[in-house]
């Protein structure tokens, strides 16, 4: 209740006179914060004026009470760092076999023709229907769960690095042609920058299907991470604790991905359109 | 000197772009190639880059047949194409990574302040305006020092005040270090205002159809009569060029004040 009710009034004194350009600094993120702010304020206030228990949907301080609690007992640091141990893993590993698979079939057309109908027709498959059979494989414990992340990880990042080099301009390679740079150096100084706004991209999305993949891999039996908090939370009747979760996993997703897009800043400082999103930010 | 020798390029779909183009360049001199479209003349200026190997004949620079680019050829395109994640420096420092920084540093530098562009050392390619951009692919094209500079429609993509300017300044340049030029154009003022010789060519296949000397003394006025005068050859040559009537014949050499027809 307190931490969301200045939120609120800081668009009032700031609507009235303050200068335009301050105005429409603060007024945009004040107006996208106010449609959930204010429906969690309502159902706040409905339960607290008794007009819904709030047992099936927990009002906002209920969730908040969860998160300190389960923060006091070391349950939540003892979840997240299970959760994150696991993206961290199967993303790493997803990233570098998308990075290497990718790079090659798109540098070079005899693996392209060789590799990329395969890599095509197991990417027709939902990756969580491997879920059994990597559990049958790898074991019920940590290998199955990482690898599957990996491979939800890893069509994304294969598709945007092969794209990336094939769509990488004719006339920019010709520059390096001229310049007579060999093979590596042009690799490096050409194909490499070319590709990374397109990689930071694929990087991005894998991510967010890495979050995505931990959910169902510890859906499939763990004993801990967030996604055990969520079914333990469905099992015996918490639904303040799934909310928790589902707050937690928004916050860490929003703030890993924004780890990308910061660690990314620097080298696309280049691109046209980058500065005006930057400076917003 | 660079020897095109029976220079012919037939296209894998057997498109025939070029055939049987001889010509004999100086050390220093410039050469306007001007044809209608389909001509062959980006085709030539490729096949003297190394960047598409002719089909038939050869290209040598002093001695060397030319099959790949050479440190001794440097070419600029129609568009600036800048590397956009680099400086406008680091652009023209492009071709001298084997240098030390040192003298990479310097190079630039003076490049930038030959071509007018010091305050833009630190931009980004995308910050520029059109005809900057080309001046810094000049200034590129030329810190390595090449004895053969090509040129392929370089201003065409530029408003004609720009135009006029850049022409201005590339001949300055030109003035500095007098490598060859090579300049493909389809604009007849650029080529009567730059070239020592023009080389018109004639389309399906691309064959020279004539060479024209442009003896005026430099700087050229461009509105003199005598300008006007080379501008109307060169035009009645394109023109006739362009006639399937006329028979192909070899190609013939004009030159002095003197009308041919």
């Amino acid at each position: 209740m307190t931490v969301e009710l200045p939120a609120l009034e800081q668009t009032h004194p700031v609507a009235s006179p303050a200068s335009p350009s301050r105005l429409r600094r603060w007024m945009r993120p004040a107006l996208g914060l106010l449609l959930p702010v204010g429906l969690a304020l309502l159902w706040e206030i409905a339960v607290w004026l008794g007009l819904s228990n709030g047992r099936l949907v927990p009002p906002p301080t209920k969730i908040f009470a969860t998160i300190v609690e389960l923060a006091r007992n070391g349950e939540l640091a003892r979840h997240v760092t299970a959760t994150l141990t696991r993206v961290v893993a199967g993303f790493g590993l997803g990233v570098i076999a998308g990075t290497v698979l990718g790079a090659i079939s798109g540098y070079w057309g005899l693996a392209r023709r060789l590799l990329d109908p395969t890599v095509q027709a197991l990417r027709a498959i939902p990756s969580i229907a491997w879920v059994p059979l990597f559990i049958l494989w790898l074991g019920i414990f940590e290998t199955s769960k990482i690898v599957l992340i990996a491979v939800g990880v890893f069509f994304p990042i294969y598709l945007g690095v092969m794209g990336a080099i094939l769509s990488v301009d004719r006339k920019i390679v010709e520059v390096g042609r001229t310049f007579r740079l060999s093979g590596p150096a042009m690799i490096r100084r050409i194909l490499l920058p070319a590709v990374l706004p397109a990689y930071v991209v694929a990087l991005r999305v894998g991510l967010g299907l890495g979050w995505m993949f931990v959910v169902a891999a510890e859906f499939m039996g763990a004993s801990e991470g967030l996604g055990y908090l969520l079914i333990d939370g469905q099992q015996l009747g918490k639904p303040a604790q799934i909310m928790a979760a589902i707050v937690i996993f928004a916050i860490l997703g929003k703030t890993t991905d924004w780890l990308i897009e910061i660690g990314a800043a620097p080298l696309l400082r280049w691109q046209d359109g980058f500065g005006r999103q930057g400076g917003a930010a | 000197m660079l020897v095109l020798d029976r220079v012919g390029k037939t296209y894998s779909n057997g498109v025939n772009a070029l055939e049987r183009f001889s010509a004999e360049i100086k050390l220093g001199e410039i050469i306007a190639i001007i044809g209608g479209s389909g001509c062959g003349k980006s085709t030539l200026l490729r096949a003297i880059a190394g960047l598409d190997r002719a089909t038939s004949g050869t290209v040598t620079l002093d001695d060397i047949v030319i099959t790949a680019p050479h440190a001794k050829i440097g070419i600029i395109f129609q568009e600036p194409r800048l590397l956009p994640w680099l400086s406008v420096a680091d652009n023209i420092g492009f071709g001298l990574s084997d240098a030390p920084a040192k003298i990479r540093r310097e190079k630039v530098a003076a490049a930038l302040a030959r071509v007018g562009l010091t305050d833009k050392a630190n931009a980004w390619p995308r910050e520029l305006s059109g005809g900057q951009a080309q001046r810094v692919a000049i200034a590129r094209a030329l810190v390595p020092q090449p004895e053969v500079l090509l040129l392929d429609e370089p201003f065409s993509a530029l408003d004609a005040f720009t135009r006029r300017d850049l022409q201005d300044h590339l001949l300055d340049l030109w003035a500095d270090t007098r490598p060859t030029l090579v300049l493909v154009t389809h604009d007849v003022d650029e080529a009567v205002v730059l070239a020592d010789r023009v080389l018109v060519m004639r389309p399906r296949p691309g064959r020279l159809f004539e060479e024209i000397k442009i003896n005026l003394a430099r700087p050229r006025d461009r509105n003199s009569p005598l300008s006007d005068n080379f501008k109307r050859r060169v035009l009645t040559a394109l023109d006739r060029s362009l006639d399937r009537n006329v028979p192909d014949t070899e190609p013939k050499t004009t030159s002095g004040e003197a009308m041919w027809w």
